[in-house]
């Protein structure tokens, strides 16, 4: 049989567009699923996530941290955190004490944290929960040279750990510590090692309507999660009551977790 | 470590590798400079080293990428920087102005050194004959005209390079002078700063090395040219240690909360790489005895060892303000309330030995250069070469 090099091209081009068209039908029918199967229709358009903690409910029981470490998968050393607790102690003669002993992990209740402190003359002292505080003008993405951390419309600050590269920059921009890089060892749900991770909200839970772990686990009440765009949620019904504070406000990264019971001297 | 850190900070992330970075791009940059104040700006006693300057420019710039690549968690991601880069961030123009400034100081050499490669491909033989007929890429075009040209372009590429040089580093001083989280590094001086002590470091390292290869040739230093190198230096060392001075004058007077923790930074924790060796050895003692060979008669033997002795001190107070800024503004914690603690490693990819060996690379790629396209005008070289006749070029 002879073919023209016209008929080629022509049944050329024909069978190219086809096997493209062909091709692309498993990954079309993936995404029309996919979009289908939002589980209930998740619209992230319509919440803007904020989150309160109570320093003043705080007991330093540590639960919050375990809940997080076992939640996301976070290597169990006390150097990688998604969040920890502090403990601030003021003594009369005005100094002012600050530790985290293994990020609060193991609570302060037993010795030798528990005693740590005995023999000064304490004027008062209280915990202070800490996390990623999900910066409405977060200076982590602004650095981040290949846009592998990102902010999501419904205001969480995310990592994506298959496109990081490990550079480390959104850790030094950031102000409050949330930052760390995974070791070698495989940790978190992605299986990603050698680059950043962070708190999340637990955004796999909240997207699916249930609060992050260490809210869930709090037995104080002094983690608060909501919605701000929702008039109804604890969140913003704490905000329309409550004095609050933000960390290191001077730096214009504009946190949304909201504390009550501000102290000067705590970053 | 001492006091309160957050806990995740007990890592530093910037370690050996991201201090040798910044210190080689700086010579990048001060070296260039040296050789476009020959090509641009006419100041002839410079033109011994002009050639020089440039080809070690771009020995270290080709390892610039080098640490930072394999300081990366996951360096097989590097090419994410072009491919999806984030523009907001100040790390993603990295990639295009390294790249930028390649071509330009590529493009520069080789019109430089067009016509000795041209002379090498007819006076050479066999692989050297390949090498060089390559380098030449096909263009055996010099007379008198091409030349005026060639001299042309070469001011051009001399010109652009400046500001493309100043970018490269004042990029660098960006890089840190804009985290807004460390109080040590975020000053808008930062960029500047960088830039006067990468063209000090460069003067210097033209210098230090100008001597040992004079004395590896066994040819005589021009000392007009020593002397105007020594000059230059203290010029712009002079300013570096204005700014870097104002830099912490302006932090201790306006005494933010972050100052108790600088002072107790550069007084304590890196008093002996900040005050002992980046200021005292590094800056003023240069200064000084540099100034003194200017004033009081000596002996060309003598000033030659003056100044090669001060120049190299420059560059070890350089790379100790590298490491102060880089490393010590990762000891303060950000909770303003401790300080972490870095030794550097002996080994490992971050180690010492790993940085020795990046900090060597330029060096063997300099004297494979050398060995090639001999950067020197005094033709010292073998004999069987024919005199280069370089037309209207300046000599």
């Amino acid at each position: 049989m002879k073919i023209s090099r016209r008929d080629f091209i022509k049944n050329g081009a024909k069978g190219l567009v086809g096997g493209i068209i062909v091709s692309s039908v498993p990954s079309l029918v993936r995404d029309i699923a996919a979009a289908a199967s939002v589980p209930g229709s998740y619209d992230w358009e319509k919440h803007y996530w904020g989150f309160v903690c109570d320093n003043e409910r705080c007991i330093g029981c540590g639960k919050c941290v375990v809940a997080c470490k076992l939640e996301n998968k976070v290597h169990w050393e006390p150097e990688y955190n998604r969040t920890w607790v502090e403990r601030y102690v003021f003594t009369e003669d005005d100094k002012v004490f600050v530790d985290s002993p293994n990020a609060g992990r193991d609570g302060f209740a037993k010795e030798p944290i528990s005693t740590k402190y005995d023999g000064l003359n304490i004027r008062k002292s209280f915990f202070v929960p800490k996390l990623c505080n999900q910066c409405d003008n977060p200076p982590c993405v602004t650095v981040c040279p290949v846009g592998a951390t990102y902010k999501t419309k419904d205001g969480v600050v995310l990592v994506d750990q298959e496109h990081c590269i490990g550079c480390r920059y959104c850790i030094q921009a950031c102000p409050y510590g949330a930052r760390y890089i995974l070791p070698d060892t495989s940790g978190t749900h992605f299986g990603q090692v050698r680059v950043v991770d962070k708190c999340t909200w637990c955004y796999h839970r909240i997207t699916k309507g249930l609060l992050p772990a260490c809210v869930e686990v709090c037995p104080a009440g002094a983690r608060v999660f909501g919605d701000l765009e929702d008039p109804t949620s604890p969140v913003r019904r704490i905000l329309s009551e409550k004095r609050v504070y933000v960390l290191k406000p001077e730096l214009g990264t504009e946190p949304k977790v909201y504390y009550i019971g501000f102290e000067k001297g705590v970053y | 470590m001492e006091g309160f850190l957050f806990p995740n900070e007990g890592i530093i992330e910037w370690d050996l590798l991201i201090v040798i970075y910044p210190f080689i791009t700086g010579l990048v940059a001060g070296a260039f400079i040296v050789s476009s104040l020959y090509h641009v700006f006419g100041i002839t006693s410079l033109k011994p080293v002009a050639r020089f300057s440039l080809i070690t420019a771009l020995s270290f710039l080709l390892v610039t990428p080098i640490p930072l690549q394999i300081h990366l968690g996951r360096p097989e991601r590097a090419l994410e920087m072009f491919l999806t880069p984030n523009l907001n961030s100040a790390m993603s123009a990295f990639g295009y102005i390294w790249f930028f400034y390649l071509l330009i100081v590529l493009g520069e050499v080789w019109f430089v050194f067009r016509p000795d490669i041209v002379k090498y491909v007819h006076s050479s033989e066999g692989l050297k004959k390949t090498i060089y007929s390559a380098l030449a890429l096909g263009v055996y075009e010099i007379s008198e005209a091409e030349l005026a040209i060639d001299h042309k372009i070469v001011k051009v590429l001399a010109f652009i390079g400046i500001p493309t040089a100043f970018l490269l580093h004042g990029y660098v001083g960006f890089i840190f002078g804009a985290v807004k989280a460390n109080p040590w590094w975020s000053t808008p001086l930062m960029p500047i700063i960088f830039l006067m002590s990468a063209t000090v470091s460069g003067i210097a390292l033209l210098l230090v090395s100008y001597v040992v290869v004079s004395k590896i040739r066994k040819t005589p230093i021009d000392q007009a040219c020593l002397r105007s190198l020594s000059l230059w230096l203290m010029g712009f060392l002079s300013i570096n240690v204005v700014l870097e001075g104002l830099e912490v004058f302006s932090m201790f007077y306006e005494a933010e909360e972050s100052w108790a923790m600088i002072s107790q930074l550069i007084t304590e924790k890196i008093s002996i790489s900040y005050i002992g060796i980046q200021f005292i050895s590094g800056a003023i003692m240069p200064l000084f005895v540099l100034g003194i060979v200017e004033v009081i008669g000596l002996g060309g033997n003598e000033k030659t060892v003056i100044r090669f002795l001060a120049s190299s001190l420059v560059l070890v107070g350089v790379f100790a303000m590298r490491w102060n800024v880089v490393i010590g503004g990762q000891l303060i914690s950000k909770s303003l309330r401790g300080f972490s603690s870095y030794i550097p490693p002996v080994f490992g990819i971050s180690g010492l030995i790993t940085a020795a060996v990046i900090m060597a690379m330029p060096f063997v790629i300099l004297a494979v250069l050398m060995y090639l396209i001999p950067p020197w005008y005094d033709e010292a070289q073998p004999a069987r070469r024919e005199p280069l006749s370089f037309g209207s070029r300046p000599r």
